[in-house]
């Protein structure tokens, strides 16, 4: 798993990247009570605002972390938001995104860079 | 009243952003609040807990269900004595500032007040309360220091005015808390909504108002400093007792309806559009024995005689999007100038949904009404509906 210094996961999955946001991230959040999903098919590019999440404090955006597609994105979150505070790293994923170039993702921090970044 | 809620919880913030806290001042329950895991954030010049471990969606819900313990020591609390020895001068100077009737203010009552401007909004809200001796003020933190110096300039010929900064200030919420209490300090539960007492503990007297800002039944308990510790620590020996932080306290008052001062009433908002004139009693309208005598009378009168030309209202915005302060309203889906703005808006945790308070022209303010809100360059729906939006459960 990779990691990102606006506080997001990424991971390949079927050569997607899936993206959500961090222990962390959720745990600064607070309770989160809606999230903002974009509409699967949407072309992003980097630091493009795609999803908000509206917790108990306020509104955050989640960026696009690399240009790609947005191809699945967690229809659960719509009913169910608190999945983002229960399993943050798992059932709370946001989306899955097509990008050109897996290796893309060596850029970004791994576990132990990122939990220096946090500490 | 109150002060609850800050800019940092307002604000557009990123995970992982925090604020810096140099210069601000500590209540006296500073290091329990770290004992107890508290979250601390910068609030009205005090560093302050948001939150402790539960998290705000679930303080709130347990002040709901049981009870909750509020440090509310940075609000100001205010002595007002009267230089000739009766408490009654005091009362008809601190009229000269308020469109409330203090005259009338029984021996070990407390009401509900706002400070007025010339021009008619309010300068702060404020709680008053009639003892033997003196007229016993609280007042919101980020306003205290105006209010004291106001208070000097303009009654301080009729009355000494004594900020008591050696007092810290608890508030035990929820349908718990009556129980919880009557057993430090034997004699709260004969107490109604809006009594003042000072009740006899093991540890020395305690100052008891039966209010809040929850729209629970509960209590506010001023306490020497040297004293609040170890009563924080009591309470909260209880089981039904958490600690509850700014966080809920902001959904808490919310959901009762209640103003924030700085948000949903501040200078440019008069009582009657903020909703407020239920404060102002007979006494003090057109034709009643002390009509107006206070800042703003000509324009409060008039709205109280004619309404206002808006009028604060709740929204219950359609969907799970919450619509925030600051959010534009529009009477269409599409087209027009905005009508409204939004000034306190979240999610409810009881209510189980977004509300919001905003001010509307008073044609539009209408139960039931549709409203849009422009929600990041979309209009959502909202209905406006009866505050507050939970009822509340004060002892009557």
């Amino acid at each position: 798993m990779k990691f990102t210094e606006q506080h997001e996961w990424l991971r390949v999955e079927d050569d997607l990247v899936v993206v959500g946001i961090t222990d962390h991230a959720a745990e600064q959040l607070g309770d989160v009570v809606f999230v903002d999903l974009p509409e699967e098919g949407t072309t992003v590019s980097k630091d493009d605002e795609v999803v908000v999440i509206e917790s108990v404090k306020a509104a955050s955006d989640i960026l696009a972390p690399l240009d790609g597609e947005i191809v699945e994105v967690n229809h659960a979150l719509t009913d169910t938001p608190a999945k983002v505070n229960e399993d943050p790293t798992g059932d709370g994923w946001f989306f899955k995104m097509k990008i050109e170039d897996l290796s893309a993702l060596d850029e970004f921090m791994d576990e132990a860079a990122y939990q220096a970044f946090i500490d | 009243m109150g002060g609850v809620c800050d800019a940092a919880m307002q604000a557009r913030i990123r995970p992982g952003e925090w604020f810096a806290m140099s210069g601000l001042q500590r209540t006296a329950l500073y290091d329990l609040h770290l004992e107890l895991g508290a979250k601390m954030v910068p609030f009205a010049g005090y560093e302050m807990p948001v939150q402790y471990g539960l998290g705000v969606m679930k303080e709130h819900l347990h002040c709901r269900a049981r009870a909750g313990l509020f440090d509310v020591s940075h609000m100001g609390q205010v002595s007002l004595r009267p230089k000739s020895g009766m408490v009654e001068h005091a009362a008809i100077a601190l009229e000269h500032l308020v469109p409330v009737d203090l005259v009338g203010l029984k021996l070990g009552r407390q009401r509900y007040a706002m400070f007025t401007n010339e021009a008619g909004g309010i300068l702060d809200d404020l709680m008053v309360a009639r003892r033997c001796d003196d007229l016993f003020v609280v007042l919101n933190a980020a306003c205290k220091t105006a209010d004291i110096a106001h208070l000097h300039a303009s009654i301080g010929c009729d009355c000494d005015i004594v900020e008591l900064t050696d007092r810290a200030l608890l508030a035990l919420q929820g349908p718990e808390a009556e129980a919880v209490l009557e057993t430090l300090a034997p004699g709260v539960s004969d107490m109604r909504f809006m009594d003042v007492a000072i009740i006899d503990t093991l540890d020395g007297p305690l100052w008891v108002s039966r209010s809040g800002y929850t729209g629970e039944d509960g209590f506010e308990i001023s306490v020497p400093v040297e004293r609040a510790e170890a009563l924080a620590r009591q309470l909260l020996a209880h089981e039904a007792v958490e600690p509850i932080g700014l966080g809920a306290r902001d959904s808490l008052r919310l959901e009762a309806g209640l103003c924030l001062y700085g948000h949903d009433i501040d200078t440019t908002t008069t009582p009657v559009e903020a909703d407020l004139a239920w404060a102002i009693q007979k006494a003090r309208r057109s034709g009643g024995a002390r009509e107006g005598g206070f800042p703003g009378a000509a324009r409060i009168l008039a709205e109280l005689d004619t309404g206002a030309a808006r009028q604060r209202v709740g929204l219950r915005p359609e969907g799970r999007a919450p619509m925030r302060e600051g959010t534009a309203l529009y009477a269409a889906e599409t087209g027009g100038d905005p009508v409204g703005t939004v000034t306190s808006g979240g999610f409810g945790p009881s209510v189980e949904a977004p509300v919001s308070m905003a001010y509307v022209p008073v044609d539009l303010a209408l139960e039931g009404a549709k409203l849009w809100g422009e929600v990041r360059g979309k209009r959502l729906p909202a209905e406006i509906v009866r505050l507050p939006f939970r009822p509340s459960t004060y002892k009557r």
